[in-house]
This record gives C-alpha cells, sequence and structure tokens, in this order.
C-alpha cells in the first residue's frame, strides 16, 4: 500500500513561494491502480517525483509498504559515459538483482544491438526511453509510477510496453499520470483529476473524464486532446 | 526489494541496502571517471601519484628551502600526499548531489551515499599512491624507509579522516548554496601553503606555530612525518585537538547531509 497523509510541496521562485500541491491525500492498494489527470503544469510530475522519493515533500507523509518503482522509462538516472549494459548492472546493483538473466530480455526489448554495449552518450532519445524502460521492467517492482508523457516512441514500441505492462504485470498496482483524458480512461480503475494543488477524487472513471474534459479543459482543448493521434502507452 | 510488511527497515537491513548502493555507486565512478581504456581503473592510483611525483621532482630541482638534513623527495612526498588527501575529496564533494540528482530517482540511493562513495575513491586514490611512491623510492633507496609505519598509519588515517568529514561537511553544505563551491577553490589555494605540506611546524617563530597549529590538517601532515622521519625532526601536533575537529565536521556533515535531502532540486 501507498499512503499519502496531507502532503504538500512548495517550491521557491524568485517571485517568492509556489505552492504545486497542498494537502494532497491518496491511498493505493496492492494490486490496484489509479490514474491522476491535470493540465500541463498541474504538478503530476512533481507528485510522480514525490512518490518515487526522489524529492521530498514540504510536509506531509507518504508510507509506503510495497516496493515503488522510479518513474517508468526515466533515463535521467543514466550516466552517459557508461553503456547501456553498464547502466543495466549498476540498476540492478542497487535493488540487489543478478544483472545477468536480465540482459536477453534487454537485449530482445530494447533492439539495440551493438549499442548495447555503446556509451549511453550516443543514443538517440528513442534509444534511450527503450533502454529506460526495459530496466524499469528488469526489477520487480510491486507499484509502477508512470508519466505518460515520458514514455514516447513509436507504435511497436507502445505495444510491447503494453503487453510487459498492463499483459504480463497485470497482478501490480500502478499509478498513471496524463494530461489525456482517453489515456486513463483506457487503463485506470480509479481516477482523480489534479487541479490548482487539489486533487480531486472521483467515484468513477467516468466521472473524472467528464469533469476534467468540461469543467478543467474547456471545448476547444478538449477536440484536440480527443483527435490525439499519438498512441497510448 | 522493500519487504511487503516491513514499513521500517531494520538497522541491520538499512545497512546493508547502504553497502549495496555504495558498492554499485563505486563500481560506476570509477568506470565512469577512469573507464575501461589503458591502464583504466589504475588511474585511480596514477593520477595523485604523477602530481605528487610533479611536486617531489620541482622541490627537488629548486632545491626548497628546507633545513639541511631533510631528505627533500621524502618531504615532497609526505607533504603532497597529505594536501590531496583533504583538497581533492572536498572538491570532489561539492557538487555531487547536482552532478548527480537522477541518482535519487533510486529510492535506495540517499544523498550521504554519494558523498560517502566519493569520499572512498578519493582516499583510496591518495592512499594508493603514497603507498606505491613510498615503496618504490624506498625500494631504489632514494629515500630512507619510514621509521615508525604505527605513526605513520595513525597520521595518516587522522588525515583520511579529515578529509573525509570535511568533504561530508562541505559536500552536504554545497546542496546548500551554490556559494560553497565558488569559495572552495580560493578556500584551498590558500590553505596549501598554510597546510604543513612545504614547511614543519619547527621552522616557525614560536609565536606564529600556536596560530598556525589551529589549522587540523596541519596536525595530520606532523604525525605522518613523525612517523616518516622519527626522531630525524621535531614535530608539533595535538591528536586530541585533531580528532575534536574532525569529530565536529563529521556531526555537522551527518546532520546536513540527513538535511540535504530535502533542499535537492530547491534551488
Amino acid at each position: 500500500m501507498i499512503r499519502i497523509s496531507n502532503l504538500s510541496k512548495t517550491y521557491h521562485t524568485r517571485l517568492g513561494p509556489r505552492t504545486v500541491l497542498n494537502r494532497v491525500n491518496l491511498e493505493l492498494h496492492r494490486g490496484r491502480n489509479l490514474g491522476i489527470l491535470g493540465r500541463n503544469g498541474a504538478g503530476k510530475s512533481t507528485l510522480i517525483r514525490l512518490l518515487a522519493g526522489a524529492e521530498r515533500p514540504t510536509s506531509g507523509r507518504i508510507e509506503r509498504t510495497m516496493s515503488v518503482s522510479w518513474p517508468l522509462a526515466f533515463g535521467g538516472a543514466f550516466q552517459p559515459n557508461l553503456t547501456g549494459l553498464d547502466n543495466l548492472k549498476f540498476v540492478c546493483r542497487i535493488h540487489g538483482v543478478d544483472y545477468r538473466p536480465m540482459v536477453s530480455f534487454v537485449e530482445e526489448f530494447t533492439e539495440l544491438g551493438v549499442y548495447l554495449r555503446e556509451p549511453v552518450l550516443h543514443y538517440s532519445h528513442g534509444m534511450m526511453t527503450r533502454l529506460a524502460f526495459a530496466l524499469s521492467m528488469a526489477i520487480e517492482f510491486d507499484c509502477f509510477l508512470i508519466d505518460e508523457a515520458m514514455v514516447v516512441g513509436d507504435r511497436r514500441f507502445h505495444e510491447r510496453c503494453h503487453i510487459e505492462l498492463f499483459q504480463k504485470r497485470r497482478d501490480r498496482a500502478f499509478v498513471l499520470v496524463s494530461h489525456n483524458a482517453d489515456v486513463i480512461k483506457l487503463y485506470c480503475e480509479r481516477a482523480c483529476v489534479l487541479h490548482e494543488g487539489q486533487l480531486i477524487d472521483f467515484d468513477s472513471v467516468d466521472a473524472a473524464y467528464d469533469f476534467y474534459n468540461t469543467v478543467i479543459m474547456p471545448l476547444s482543448s478538449t477536440q484536440a486532446a480527443t483527435s490525439d493521434s499519438e498512441d497510448p502507452a | 526489494m522493500e519487504h511487503p510488511l516491513v514499513p521500517r527497515p531494520s538497522f541491520r537491513r538499512s545497512l546493508t541496502i547502504q553497502q549495496r548502493v555504495v558498492g554499485a555507486l563505486l563500481m560506476r565512478e570509477v568506470i565512469t571517471r577512469f573507464g575501461r581504456h589503458n591502464v583504466g581503473v589504475l588511474w585511480l592510483i596514477g593520477e595523485p601519484m604523477l602530481f605528487t611525483l610533479g611536486i617531489a621532482i620541482l622541490w627537488s630541482i629548486m632545491g626548497h628551502k628546507n633545513e639541511p638534513g631533510m631528505p627533500i623527495v621524502a618531504f615532497a612526498v609526505t607533504g603532497y600526499s597529505s594536501v590531496l588527501v583533504w583538497r581533492n575529496t572536498v572538491l570532489r564533494c561539492t557538487m555531487a548531489v547536482q552532478q548527480n540528482i537522477g541518482l535519487l530517482y533510486h529510492r535506495n540511493v540517499q544523498v550521504i551515499d554519494v558523498f560517502l562513495t566519493r569520499i572512498i575513491v578519493e582516499i583510496a586514490g591518495a592512499t594508493g599512491s603514497f603507498l606505491t611512491l613510498s615503496l618504490v623510492f624506498s625500494g631504489l633507496e632514494v629515500i630512507d624507509p619510514p621509521r615508525d609505519l604505527l605513526q605513520l598509519t595513525f597520521g595518516w588515517i587522522m588525515l583520511s579522516w579529515l578529509g573525509g568529514s570535511l568533504a561530508l561537511m562541505m559536500g552536504a553544505l554545497s546542496v546548500y548554496s551554490h556559494l560553497v563551491e565558488r569559495l572552495w577553490h580560493p578556500t584551498s589555494y590558500v590553505l596549501f601553503p598554510l597546510s604543513g605540506a612545504a614547511f614543519m611546524v619547527d621552522w616557525l617563530p614560536t609565536e606564529l606555530q600556536k596560530w598556525i597549529l589551529l589549522l587540523p590538517m596541519v596536525h595530520g601532515v606532523e604525525m605522518v612525518r613523525e612517523g616518516f622521519f622519527g626522531a630525524a625532526v621535531r614535530t608539533h601536533f595535538d591528536a586530541g585537538y585533531m580528532a575534536l575537529c574532525c569529530l565536529g565536521f563529521t556531526l555537522a556533515g551527518l546532520v546536513l547531509a540527513k538535511n540535504a535531502a530535502s533542499h535537492v532540486g530547491a534551488e
């Protein structure tokens, strides 16, 4: 379970403090999932960073009684001078997992070929994302944190992500944040809307969907969101 | 992996995780810095060795104005190796967190682990370099072997503690303000000639000695030289005073590093 109580996060800017999250509460049980909808800049990524433990809250508590991943497909922890394989070894060592059985999966999933043994700094953005996603899958977490905006790739990549995450790891919990209401509707059993520092809970995903599309995102931008040709991860 | 029913890990489990994380960070750090090309990891020792060697050659040629009878090579090796322990360790720890901010996305990696890793790498390098140079020069009979190994080891451990604790404190402070990094460069330049690397306290006028002995690193160098030269030199140091300084830096460093986590990303 993850339980967030009275979580606040304030950043100090040149124009004074900015409260991104204001006394947010949240509970997620093992094997369950949650979608969080929010506009650009609503604080989705901040919430993900706090859940991941990469940043500390200004006030409030986060309790975790299951293992929580880092944000999926996040490549920021890569050491550019190390090869993809070295980065795999590093991540496995940190989590106390033997890396050897993972190599074939990573090779197969990333399709990096010889580049897996080249420094990450020579990778394209797409190669980096594939490697980052594969590493996220190499460690068996109880709960995955997914920032939809981070998992960018072609249709084939999205299909493969879908199989790994939503089929093979169906039993895991996940938190999916997105600005795209359709993505949330497709994958989540429960949804919240993050708006002006508040996390608004809804009884059903449909209620959250309607609220987001009518109240938060006015009509014109709703059309843009639904006609979005990008495949959901 | 986190056990589902253990909300607060025991001390022993935390220790296991920390060892694992620091171990992984050490490998990453060494491969990143020295790579696998040519002698690779040996640069860990080679780099500080070249520095020390350079200073030793320079001082030998210039005929450093020391007391007659002071063997210049051994003097340079003990002096410059001591500087490396505190100067480079601090240098590598300031900005260490900013350079590794992405690592903190792995929840097992804490701010202090980043510092510990760099401290271990620096001290290992400086120690390896000091050891190699001492052995090689003794073997070639360029210098006399150390007189009192126990005293030498003790002095070196104290210097390492000083370097480590100072680095932890300054590294953690650099999370709060970038000024720390800016100020450390000029400070270390001024501290180098004052640190006892290029003189013995005994050569100074008596009234100056008590001032220079306020600097903890001076005590360390004196201890190392006492071990190296034995009764051939007169040394002035107070291990208790130095330990007190190190203890202070350690405690301050631990507290600052603990709270630094909430400042990461704030600036």
